[in-house]
């Protein structure tokens, strides 16, 4: 019947997913090490802090869940006006607070236009998505005696983070801030994709009949996923509000929507990190393009885009294929495992 | 004997098209019982029914004498009625180890460090591997669902209705499009089924229902034909008329 | 109040001459394309150009722009979109923003960034009055435009064949092929048929909406509102929503002018939340 071996496979296949690859710590040493190592770009750094998360929490909706939006930045949005009108109306001083209440303003939002989503076709849920994306941004705009409206939330002043550290010129203090934040979110996300929920999302993902025909409550799961991912982008909205201690209304743009597809896609789907590897490739390219064409660098960023799906997204995830090589190489637990499994055979 | 599955009056219309006419089936407790009839008699819209992917215009189903009419499909599941599918509907990015502890997760009600404490939950890796052991996928429990050969799929889709614990097992033309040399082992598992699960079994292959069945309804034009033992059912001359076509259109 | 009416069943029109392509090439080809609006764009420049640059009578222009538009749908199906359609529609997503992308900063290049208009002829400046109803020259003739286009499509689409092989070709591609209809060919011809439509929008609006570079994005949502609570299986679906919207619209936007922006969304959301494949398609879209 069931030997001990295939216990011991079983649990050893299901362990493995879950720890953590050698690569994943030499990212984060690095990603922390910038803190020191580069000291004068802290304030690019904190915008691919800040966009890493965005492009993480529509990871968890894209790469995961398997609904295409175009208007995630209904979220980011929310969580950035929250944040910047809390700080100016001195209504929660203290950053790393409000920063938790812009993120559960947005994760309502996220809550209550989450039914939309669960029902019809791609064209709808992009629509509803990109709907309530506009919707927000002309809310913004009418309302313009609490936003700012067109000219932006003025005046906003940040109090020390913890009470302590004050968000200075350089932003080094702003950067430490997000890369921890970003941080601890991503460990959050780690878990929860790793965990049965985040399986069940893959399950939705790929078969939505068959997941509902093994028990999961598919509507629940996607609401719930939704609802997370839109926290996550209330709170990297609330990071650029206090980090710049400014919110305008672009934040709910169909551009900044667009383009963090883009930075996800860069990236790559389905493993948390595409997110924030994206936002890397992405602020370099644009940093670098905006030198060269200031004025035309969407061009450029839309050839790219249309060359990516023509050339096949699986086609260019496919060159980090030797890396994966060297990657499963460097794994030497693996490797023991592995011989320790062929024994038993 | 206890009714396992039950039901009063169904009716299914897809605009002018009746697909389940004034169906009222009972199925006892722990039967072997088979669906039968000809291509196009609304078999899978009748499964589909019971399992809830259909609403039906009207009618009752009973689960156990509990009124199911109105849940949804994932709940007719934590109930215990599962289906499997004619066509595999897996999972394609997750492995058969992935699939199978999933279904047994969402059974138990999962919490989100479920794998990581995998080794305290001795009993739950023991209950995945002894369905993996017994549907003959343990030596690809760690494959994509997406590469394997289609037998393996076959069993995956029977492993994993296995998996949730069923308590009414609704199969769907389970041998459907595997080769001969592959099928003993499909018949096997659902021949090894244990005797507290009821079976309901659609298939179109004789040998099979007859060899499995101990109650065989058959189904013409969405409305139950003729029901009764397999032997009764197989002397019947209105059943072979229907099959071999002897019927008004020439 | 009629004079509202009527502003709104004029924008609505517009609105579906603009949209309807992209409803048939959704319906036909399961193919999202947010670029729509770049062949509208591409139809209104060429009108602006064809009549201020080089005197071409404005009602001569409105068929040219329907035939540059379609030309260039025609090379951009063939050589690009072709090789979408069997993509998930997230990739279909990603081409078509690029593509917008590119259009609109590819005409900022070469056009500028200015809003421009076409030099309409004095004849349909100003109103009639008809019972004291002020009904504006250039709205009627956009209505009468789009309301013969509007019949012409759904004659073609019930009453000749090559609108019997476009339905089949929606309602089941498979088939289709194999009855020996071709498949290939109609999309072809539907999608620069499409994007002809939007073109000659384009050309018709630019007095309405306004003509600049960023056209495609501004006008995006409301193209794919219209495809979205119309449907994609019909052409009154779509000509139902345009007038709907467009009505919904202009009447937001003068009776209750904070919130007119509201109503377009709002209409939209509450039809998907009743609907949500659109009022009028069948419960087999994708």
């Amino acid at each position: 019947m069931v030997t001990p071996s295939l216990l011991r496979r079983a649990t050893e296949s299901l362990s493995a997913r879950v720890r953590w690859h050698p690569l994943e710590i030499i990212f984060w040493l690095v990603a922390f090490g910038m803190i020191w190592l580069m000291p004068t770009r802290h304030l690019i750094l904190t915008e691919i802090a800040w966009l890493g998360l965005f492009a993480l929490s529509l990871d968890l909706i894209v790469g995961y869940a398997g609904i295409i939006s175009l208007g995630h930045a209904a979220f980011f949005g929310v969580g950035a006006y929250a944040a910047a009108l809390l700080a100016k109306h001195e209504l929660i001083n203290e950053p790393v607070l409000a920063l938790l209440v812009a993120g559960l303003a947005a994760m309502v939002v996220g809550f209550v236009t989450s039914f939309l989503v669960l029902r019809g076709s791609d064209l709808t849920r992009l629509m509803v998505s990109l709907g309530v994306a506009l919707m927000l941004r002309e809310l913004a705009n009418q309302f313009g005696w609490l936003t700012g409206g067109a000219d932006g939330l003025q005046g906003v002043v940040m109090q020390p983070i913890l009470g302590y550290f004050r968000f200075d010129m350089f932003g080094h203090n702003g950067f430490i801030y997000c890369l921890i934040v970003l941080f601890v979110l991503f460990l959050g996300a780690r878990r929860l994709a790793n965990s049965p929920f985040g399986l069940s999302l893959v399950a939705i993902k790929n078969n939505p009949l068959r997941a509902a025909a093994i028990g999961i409550p598919v509507d629940r799961r996607l609401v719930e996923i939704y609802s997370i991912a839109a926290f996550y982008a209330g709170v990297a909205g609330a990071l650029l509000a206090q980090t710049t201690a400014f919110a305008s209304l672009d934040v709910f743009s169909f551009d900044r929507s667009a383009d963090l597809l883009l930075v996800l896609i860069i990236g790559g789907t389905g493993y948390l990190y595409g997110g924030l590897i994206g936002a890397i490739l992405f602020k370099l390219m644009q940093d670098y393009l905006s030198v060269l064409t200031p004025q035309y660098w969407p061009f450029w960023i839309g050839a790219l885009l249309v060359a990516m799906v023509l050339i096949g997204r699986d086609r260019i995830t496919a060159w980090n294929a030797p890396l994966r090589d060297i990657a499963a190489k460097l794994d030497w637990r693996a490797g023991r495992r592995a011989a320790a499994a062929a024994e038993d055979r | 004997m206890a009714l396992a599955l039950e039901t009063a009056g169904l009716f299914k219309q897809f605009g002018g098209l009746t697909a389940t006419n004034d169906v009222s089936l009972t199925v006892e407790a722990g039967a072997r019982h088979a669906l039968i009839g000809p291509n196009g008699a609304g078999k899978t819209t009748l499964i589909n029914l019971l399992s809830g992917v259909l609403k039906p215009t009207s009618g009752r189903i009973l689960l156990e004498g509990t009124d199911i009419t109105g849940l949804s499909q994932h709940a007719r599941v934590g109930r215990g009625m599962v289906r499997t599918f004619q066509i595999n509907q897996l999972f394609g990015d997750l492995t058969p180890l992935e699939t199978l502890g999933l279904a047994v997760s969402e059974r138990n009600g999962h919490g989100m460090d479920w794998w990581r404490i995998a080794g305290s939950r001795q009993d739950l890796i023991e209950e995945i591997s002894s369905v993996l052991e017994r549907f003959h996928l343990a030596d690809v429990m760690n494959e994509r669902t997406a590469i394997l050969p289609y037998g393996k799929q076959r069993l995956l889709e029977i492993a994993v209705a296995i998996a949730c614990r069923p308590r009414v097992l609704l199969l769907d033309e389970p041998a459907a499009g595997v080769p001969e040399d592959e099928r003993h082992e499909i018949l096997a598992s659902i021949a090894a089924l244990p005797q507290d699960v009821t079976v309901l079994l659609i298939e179109h292959d004789m040998d099979i229902v007859f060899s499995f069945a101990q109650r065989i309804s058959v189904l013409v034009n969405g409305a139950l034909f003729v029901e009764g033992l397999p032997d009764d059912v197989a002397k019947d001359p209105r059943v072979k008329a229907v099959y071999l076509g002897e019927e008004a259109h020439v | 109040m009629l004079t509202i009416l009527f502003d709104g069943v004029a924008y609505g029109m517009l609105l579906f001459v603009l949209a309807c392509g992209l409803s048939v090439t959704l319906g036909l080809m399961n193919l999202i394309n947010l670029a729509h609006g770049a062949f509208a764009m591409a139809g209104g420049y060429a009108t602006v150009v064809l009549v201020n640059q080089l005197g071409v009578p404005f009602i001569l222009s409105l068929p040219l722009a329907f035939l540059i538009a379609a030309a260039i749908g025609l090379v951009m199906e063939r050589a690009i979109y072709v090789h979408v359609y069997r993509k998930p529609h997230l990739e279909q997503v990603l081409l078509t923003i690029g593509l917008v992308f590119m259009a609109v900063a590819g005409t900022d290049y070469v056009m500028g960034s200015t809003q421009v208009f076409a030099h309409t002829p004095d004849a349909l400046q100003g109103q009639f009055h008809f019972f004291g109803v002020g009904i504006g020259r250039y709205r009627l003739l956009i209505i009468a435009v789009c309301g013969l286009l509007a019949l012409g499509l759904q004659y073609i689409l019930t009453y000749t064949r090559f609108g019997s092989r476009l339905r089949a070709a929606v309602d089941d591609q498979r088939v289709a092929r194999g009855l020996g209809i071709n498949v290939n060919g109609i999309f072809a011809l539907t999608f620069a048929f499409g994007s002809g439509l939007a073109g000659l929008g384009g050309a018709l609006g630019t007095e309405i909406l306004g003509l600049d570079p960023t056209f495609p994005l501004k006008y995006m949502i409301y193209f794919l509102i219209v495809v979205t609570v119309g449907g994609t299986s019909t052409i009154t679906g779509p000509f139902l929503a345009s007038l709907l919207l467009g009505i919904g619209d202009v009447a937001g936007k003068y009776y209750v002018p904070k919130l007119g922006a509201f109503v377009i969304y709002t209409i939209m959301i509450v039809v998907l939340i009743w609907r949500p494949n659109g009022l009028f398609s069948r419960a087999s879209a994708k």
